[in-house]
């Protein structure tokens, strides 16, 4: 039972903030004007950044930023952690990869596929999972995804431990040069706030509310007529669709796809980011993955093991502030509401 | 320290001379840059390594860290064995750090990467790590070159010794993926031109750690030879367990289609005994191989591994073909690595193929059984030489379609 | 060590039927399902540990795998560097690798206890990464060899396959691990209070039981299960820091098969799943990784909680 008020306290500091200010409480219009500001920020930021930040490294962060925000809608929002997250992100940069190399795709095209492949495998976890929860469902998913990893291994169009190579990066609606690397920056910005921008309108509607509901108590909400089941699919399915974009975007900016996608340790890895960041806050994913990425390729410079330096950001995260950074900070600009 | 090879130092003076012959000519950015990418601390970090970039280091320190009148410069990063994070750092360094070259490279899935990306930005790449005959063939590019060894030497070189001696009737034991499917196409194919037959195949999963069940299926099968088409940890899982159920005492033997002198050292000479395999180099081969060794060993505590002698040989042809250039333009020292002859401790009788497959004497090698050994690292008989003509595989075979 | 030959001239006629109906060598099929049943004993052993953990504490325990290394590379080191032998590390290695579980849980899980059970699994993931990375650092990834210890050397011929001394010791220690284990924590009062402690920890407290006591010790003796199977896999398997994670991700769905939590679900689905792997690897060897985790899906589809769960 205190785990649900550790839960509770999550939604207080974090998205229930948002949500009580569509419910119309005054006090929380600051937190959306909040959301705002850090917007309008943020976005400018993100434009002119190509311009002092190497592109290739920021659209890693993009992909990886939009697939921790994937993961947080099921993990923040949903309650639900799935360790089988890899299965949607690495399965799709494998299709994009083959669609847009082999069948000649263009750009646009080949990463929908990926997020189609994201939609086809959640449908198929989610409905084999859906059905436990907690630990259990950690453990379904990393299971499966345990199987996808396995065909990414031997099917023959995956290319084995060499991976898909050299795959083209294609030209955007026919006009746009993405062998530029600004071009294919822009492009993945414009997906990755389209992305988001969807997952912030999914977590603040109607259906986002059902959701934090069945998260804080489900029995309340299935009394209450919900038919619970569908809606944590729907998360489920929505969550491993997004993550099959982000897969598919970086399979296209590397113009690889390799087996550490489908690597259960990048399911490791996603969980941390959205841990790191702050889970169940809009941003907070976003900025745990930035820190994750950077971290990577600054620790690759250096004569340290980095999974010794990713397990000890674990361990620190769950002992020490599981609110993440954005749920601490947002925790501190709001001290009086708790 | 002191201990500079006759034929390294030649080459050193050779080159210096060089490149004061065409002092003043062009080096970008006024220093020539050497990127060592490699794995630092996963699966082929003692293969490769900071022996890796020790042996840079060593081939920069014969040229007294300056060519073509410019400074040497040597960065080094950990792929992780990843091609994700590979190619990030190999486009940061050709686009941002502008390195010159990039060599090292372990995993076939980095090495096609980051040719794959010097192709496109005419950056040139030495891989002395990754085995995929893909890097000289479907995928070969202008710019990359593949120096150590390939799984074809390996499997054909190990496959055409054991068949001589004997060895005619073969079951594989196949790690089913892409790359121990083509160690047994290669391996299978030797066997059978050399007038051997193959009974039967087995795959397993990657990664296996039990191999009695795979092992009795080729005790079942009768072969006299038990070949193990996969590497690392199922290699030496599959060796240790063939003795442990009696599989060699009966009278089977194992070979190994891709074997390495740590895989070796870890299983322990007692188990290895007797096993046959190529390798591209072995430190105590001759006195020159010896004194490269023990120069190598001073700074790094280990001999060194092929992989390391092979980043060492091609850092130093690289230099040796920047000094002959006079410049680190890629296409001029392109073809200055053509124009160069190759010849080092590592690079024996050597050549570079039209396809960037550098052709050079390998190995047939026995493990020494324990009473013959003097110490560590003290673990092959030399059997025979085989010249790089035979070893690799010709250009026309290779199906590469981007010739220099 | 021959049979007699009547009994293998029975044999011999089995053998013949077996290979007109399912077209293998029946040596093949009789020594793979004796191998299955070895690996199986590994499985049963590491899920087993998995199963007290997580039945007593709620705490899928990541660690597992590294733990397993970690009494591998004990038993080396114990040899290495002290020159103590098999037999000593049989009893010291666990014990050694059961105080770093202990230390864990002193440390640091116990502080999650009142927190969701999905922190215990992100914190013992992260530890597992801690763990192998250093070992990976200190010692390489190449591996480390030792020896069979000379007492089970050799091995028995059987009339279908040449069955080494060592893979039978592994089964019988096995065996007598896993179900004395299970007769303690069903058949024994430790054992009842046990069981009483995770239902209700209050009212146990209230008997005068040092409940955290007890916790700490089980996921100890969680931890020392996967000690003793690294001690049994050291002289066979190849000894690397990377040993167990592979290892431990099917043992996760062999738990999961079996029912999380339940003890003797967790033995027999070891077992069970250790045998028909081995068939697997008969009749479709390439499907060998993925058999487990199929018949995982497929009980997940028809019995949610597992073979042996309840439903909570």
């Amino acid at each position: 039972m205190t785990a649900t008020s550790e839960t509770a306290e999550r939604v207080e500091t974090g998205a229930g903030a948002a949500d009580a200010a569509a419910a119309g409480r005054p006090s929380m219009s600051l937190a959306k004007k909040l959301g705002w500001a850090v917007a309008i920020v943020a976005v400018p930021l993100l434009v002119v950044a190509p311009h002092y930040f190497y592109p290739v490294f920021l659209m890693k962060a993009l992909c990886f930023a939009l697939f921790a925000s994937a993961f947080n809608l099921l993990l923040g929002f949903g309650g639900l952690l799935s360790f089988g997250h890899a299965a949607f992100f690495g399965g799709a940069a494998y299709v994009s990869a083959h669609a847009a190399k082999v069948w000649g795709l263009p750009y646009e095209l080949a990463v929908l596929m990926g997020a189609v492949t994201g939609f086809g495998l959640g449908l198929v976890f989610g409905a084999i999972a859906i059905r436990r929860q907690g630990i259990y469902f950690a453990m379904v998913t990393l299971a499966l995804a345990q199987m996808v990893y396995f065909l990414a291994l031997q099917l023959p169009f995956t290319g084995g431990e060499d991976g898909i190579q050299h795959v083209p990066r294609g030209v955007f609606l026919g006009v746009i040069d993405l062998n530029d690397n600004l071009n294919l920056y822009y492009v993945t910005l414009g997906i990755f706030l389209a992305a988001f921008w969807l997952i912030y309108r999914t977590v603040h509607s109607p259906y986002g509310r059902v959701l934090k509901a069945i998260r804080e108590n489900e029995p309340r909400a299935i009394s209450l007529g919900y038919d619970v089941d569908r809606f944590k699919l729907i998360a489920f399915v929505l969550s491993a669709t997004l993550a099959g974009l982000a897969g598919g975007m970086k399979a296209i900016v590397f113009q690889l796809a390799s087996l550490t996608d489908v690597d259960w340790h990048m399911s490791g890895e996603v969980v941390l980011m959205t841990l790191l960041g702050g889970m169940g806050t809009i941003f907070g994913p976003a900025v745990g993955a930035v820190l994750v990425v950077t971290l990577q390729n600054y620790l690759a410079r250096i004569d340290i093991p980095v999974p010794v330096i990713i397990g000890a950001i674990f361990v620190v995260c769950v002992l020490l502030f599981r609110r993440g950074i954005v749920g601490e900070l947002e925790a501190l600009l709001k001290p009086r509401r708790r | 320290m002191t201990m500079i090879s006759r034929a390294t130092a030649v080459g050193a003076l050779a080159g210096l001379a060089l490149g004061t012959g065409v002092a003043g000519a062009e080096v970008s950015d006024g220093v020539v840059k050497i990127g060592v990418l490699t794995d630092m601390a996963a699966t082929y970090s003692d293969l490769s390594g900071r022996g890796s970039v020790i042996g840079a280091e060593m081939a920069v320190a014969d040229f007294g860290d300056m060519v073509a009148g410019a400074p040497i410069e040597i960065i080094s990063a950990d792929h992780q064995n990843k091609a994700d994070i590979a190619s990030a750092i190999a486009r940061e360094w050709m686009d941002v750090e502008k390195v010159d070259v990039i060599v090292g490279l372990v995993t076939s899935s980095v090495a096609l990467a980051v040719q794959g990306l010097g192709k496109e930005k005419n950056v040139i790449t030495i891989n002395s790590g990754a085995a995929s005959t893909r890097l000289t063939g479907s995928d070969c590019a202008r710019t990359g070159f593949h120096w150590a060894y390939d799984t074809y030497a390996m499997a054909a070189g190990t496959g055409r010794a054991v068949v001589q001696e004997g060895g005619d009737t073969w079951f594989f034991i196949t790690v089913d993926y892409a790359f121990g499917h083509s160690l047994q196409g290669d391996t299978a194919a030797v066997v059978e031109e050399e007038g051997g037959t193959v009974l039967g195949s087995i795959m397993h999963p990657f990664p296996s750690s039990d191999f009695s069940s795979y092992l009795l299926q080729a005790q079942a099968s009768g072969a006299k030879i038990i070949g193990l088409a996969n590497a690392g940890s199922d290699t030496q899982n599959a060796i240790r367990q063939a003795n442990e159920f009696g599989i060699t005492m009966a009278g089977q033997s194992l070979a190994g289609m891709l074997m390495f002198i740590t895989d070796i050292h870890s299983l322990g000479l007692a188990t290895a005994q007797g096993l046959y395999l190529t390798t591209g180099f072995y430190w105590d081969f001759d006195d020159e191989s010896r004194a490269f060794a023990a120069r190598f060993e001073a700074l790094k505590g280990a001999k060194p591994t092929m992989i390391q002698a092979g980043v060492y040989s091609s850092v130093s042809h690289y230099l040796k073909s920047v000094a002959h250039a006079g410049t680190d333009d890629t296409d001029a020292v392109i073809d200055a690595m053509y124009a160069v002859p190759v010849s080092d401790v590592f690079a024996r009788n050597a050549k570079i193929l039209p396809n960037g497959r550098m052709s050079h004497d390998m190995y047939l090698v026995q493990v020494k059984a324990p009473d013959e050994s003097e110490g560590p690292w003290d673990y092959f008989h030399v059997r025979r030489e085989i010249p790089g003509d035979d070893a690799f595989l010709t250009v026309e075979a290779s199906g590469c379609t981007d010739l220099r | 060590m021959l049979l007699p030959s009547r009994f293998s001239r029975m044999l011999e006629v089995v053998s013949a039927m077996i290979m007109d109906l399912l077209g293998i060598p029946p040596q093949v099929l009789f020594g793979q399902l004796l191998i299955g049943l070895i690996n199986g004993a590994f499985y049963a052993l590491l899920s087993l540990g998995l199963a007290v953990i997580f039945g007593m504490m709620n705490v899928i325990n990541f660690t597992h795998g590294a733990q397993y290394m970690l009494g591998a590379f004990v038993t080396w080191m114990l040899l290495a560097y002290l020159g103590i032998g098999y037999w000593a590390a049989l009893v010291l290695a666990p014990i050694v690798v059961g105080l770093f579980g202990i230390v864990i849980e002193r440390t640091m899980l116990k502080r999650l206890y009142h927190l969701d059970h999905l922190y215990g699994l992100l914190l013992t993931f992260g530890i597992a990464l801690i763990v192998e990375g250093m070992f990976r650092y200190w010692y390489g990834v190449s591996g480390q060899r030792y020896a069979i210890p000379a007492e089970l050397t050799g091995g028995y011929l059987l009339s279908f396959m040449f069955l080494p001394t060592y893979r039978a010791w592994v089964l019988v220690v096995s065996i007598v691990v896993c179900f004395g284990t299970w007769y303690a924590i069903e058949r024994t009062r430790l054992g009842a209070y046990l069981r009483a402690a995770t239902e209700n920890p209050t009212l146990v407290r209230a008997f005068g039981i040092n409940v955290p006591l007890m916790i700490t010790l089980t996921y100890g003796f969680g931890v020392a299960l996967a000690g003793i199977a690294g001690v049994l896999a050291a002289p066979i398997y190849q000894l690397t820091p990377l040993m167990g994670q592979n290892l431990i991700i099917v043992v996760f769905a062999v738990v999961v098969i079996g029912g999380m939590g339940s003890i003797l679900g967790a033995i027999i689905t070891g077992y069970a799943l250790g045998l028909l792997e081995g068939l697997t690897k008969v009749f479709y060897p390439e499907a060998a990784n993925i058999v487990i985790f199929v018949v995982m899906a497929v009980v997940l589809l028809i019995r949610p909680a597992g073979l042996f769960g309840r439903e909570k």
